[in-house]
């Protein structure tokens, strides 16, 4: 498969960037999209040319490392799945692929498309811990009984990992299915009962702070969740919010 | 409770409400302006009510209007934080890949619908307020002792061109309401096992309501 890259090219987060145009042949259909920039960097290397720096770990969807908008989409054009499980065979010969970081102002970009998700970090910290007794006679989270629809509600939620695809294919950058669903995977679970009201006061306050956007509900997060986070998290954090915001 | 407003939850909520309000008063101008078409003189009688009530003069009247500026407002006011979000843009996106033209185009349906307002303003409330509160003429009647209400009607929808801006004006409405309906449900946390018949509802409801005020519209124009 021969292919043309378009992929934006930033020194560090201080200099401006622009999309650099990159040729690249031999790509098999079932190369990953990761593994197809791999070859682009040893072909960059070879040439003594810098290569794309782009974030990847567990190349598994399960770390929620990679990020990458590819063809106007974050993690590209499949659905359910992150860009270390988008295979080349989504692309045909001769395609243009233009590949960009995730682009939110609360995400500035670090270098090509490697981008800084530390506000991510500092929501989940602003929600703070769950109050766990821990003095030697710690109930065992098992013998707590929890009807199934709330367990499994909340582990959904709990699938959340992290990636910012949700701020990516927002037209307003915002955050809220991302905050929705860790304010959601404690709100249903009695061990985060006894702090739900700051939690979700201070996760939102937070996620305001980071200079994400407000949600006008146009669903384009639920649509690229590679985890399929619905928007009835977002519609429960609201919930959870108001309700806090009554009780001061 | 003091800065649930500032927060960006509380302003969808308080975008919502007024969404809400909204979209009860649709109803309620839908269904006076359906009577022209059945009996104009059941229409003269209630426009003379609506016209002359004081509940509704002085207090429905000026929260409605105070509802439109702040939903207004407020729609600008997000859609300024939100551009502020996202200071470098891509150079692909493909934004109907995951949402519908319509969630993505709130502020501009919003727009065209707040120019119709101005447009709707001057051919009807302008008329009434200079001839009730300036010229003090609470009557409502024509020289020949009949109410003006129906025949003003009629003739505003004579020229074929206010018609169209009229009915072009409820095609954008109903594209606002297509999204807005769902979304404000949404935003005030309703998100059940209701939501898929609510959002049939609110199909249905974006759809009928435009629709019906196009039918007033080019019945009066060509009657």
């Amino acid at each position: 498969m021969k292919l043309t890259l378009k992929i934006w090219r930033q020194k560090n987060a201080d200099t401006k960037g622009k999309i650099v145009d990159y040729p690249i042949d031999g790509i098999d259909g079932d190369m990953s999209f990761l593994e197809m920039l791999d070859i682009l960097n040893e072909e960059l290397i070879n040439k003594n040319e810098e290569p794309v720096a782009f974030d990847h770990d567990c190349r598994e969807g399960i770390c929620g490392m990679c990020s990458l908008h590819i063809n106007g989409e974050p993690h590209g054009p499949d659905k359910g799945i992150t860009t270390c499980q988008l295979h080349m065979r989504m692309f045909k010969d001769g395609d243009t692929i233009f590949i960009e970081p995730f682009r939110a102002n609360a995400f500035p970009v670090i270098k090509d498309l490697v981008v800084d998700r530390s506000s991510f970090d500092r929501i989940q910290h602003a929600g703070g811990f769950i109050s766990v007794n821990t003095s030697g006679n710690t109930i065992d989270a098992n013998a707590i009984p929890i009807n199934k629809h709330d367990a499994d509600e909340a582990f959904e939620a709990a699938t959340c990992i992290g990636c910012g695809a949700c701020v990516a294919s927002c037209k307003n950058s915002s955050a809220m299915l991302f905050v929705a669903a860790k304010v959601s995977q404690f709100a249903l679970l009695p061990q985060g009962k006894v702090e739900a009201t700051d939690r979700v006061l201070n996760m939102v306050k937070q996620m305001d702070e980071e200079g994400f956007g407000n949600c006008t509900n146009t669903g384009a997060c639920e649509v690229e969740c590679p985890k399929g986070i619905s928007l009835e998290y977002i519609a429960r954090m609201n919930r959870e919010y108001l309700a806090a915001s009554l009780k001061g | 409770m003091g800065g649930i407003f500032n927060s960006s939850v509380g302003r969808k909520f308080a975008m919502a409400l007024s969404a809400f309000f909204l979209m009860i008063f649709l109803v309620q101008h839908f269904a006076i302006n359906m009577l022209s078409v059945f009996s104009a003189d059941v229409f003269n009688d209630v426009s003379h009510f609506m016209g002359t009530n004081w509940v509704v003069q002085y207090i429905a009247q000026p929260i409605l209007i105070l509802g439109v500026l702040f939903h207004f407002a407020m729609g600008m006011v997000l859609e300024i934080r939100n551009r502020n979000a996202r200071s470098i843009g891509y150079v692909k996106y493909n934004g109907n890949a995951n949402s519908t033209w319509m969630s993505r185009n709130m502020i501009y349906t919003g727009a065209v619908i707040l120019l119709f307002l101005g447009l709707h303003f001057y051919d009807f409330w302008f008329p009434e307020i200079q001839m009730k509160f300036i010229d003090g003429d609470m009557s409502g009647l024509l020289p020949n002792g009949e109410y003006r209400y129906f025949e003003h009607l009629q003739h505003k929808f004579v020229d074929v061109w206010r018609v169209a801006l009229y009915c072009l004006a409820f095609v954008f409405l109903a594209l606002h309401l297509l999204h807005g309906f769902s979304s404000a449900f949404q935003s005030v946390g309703a998100n059940n096992k209701y939501t898929r018949g609510l959002r049939g509802f609110g199909k249905a409801y974006a759809i009928i309501i435009p629709l019906g005020f196009i039918f007033i519209a080019l019945y009066h124009h060509f009657n």
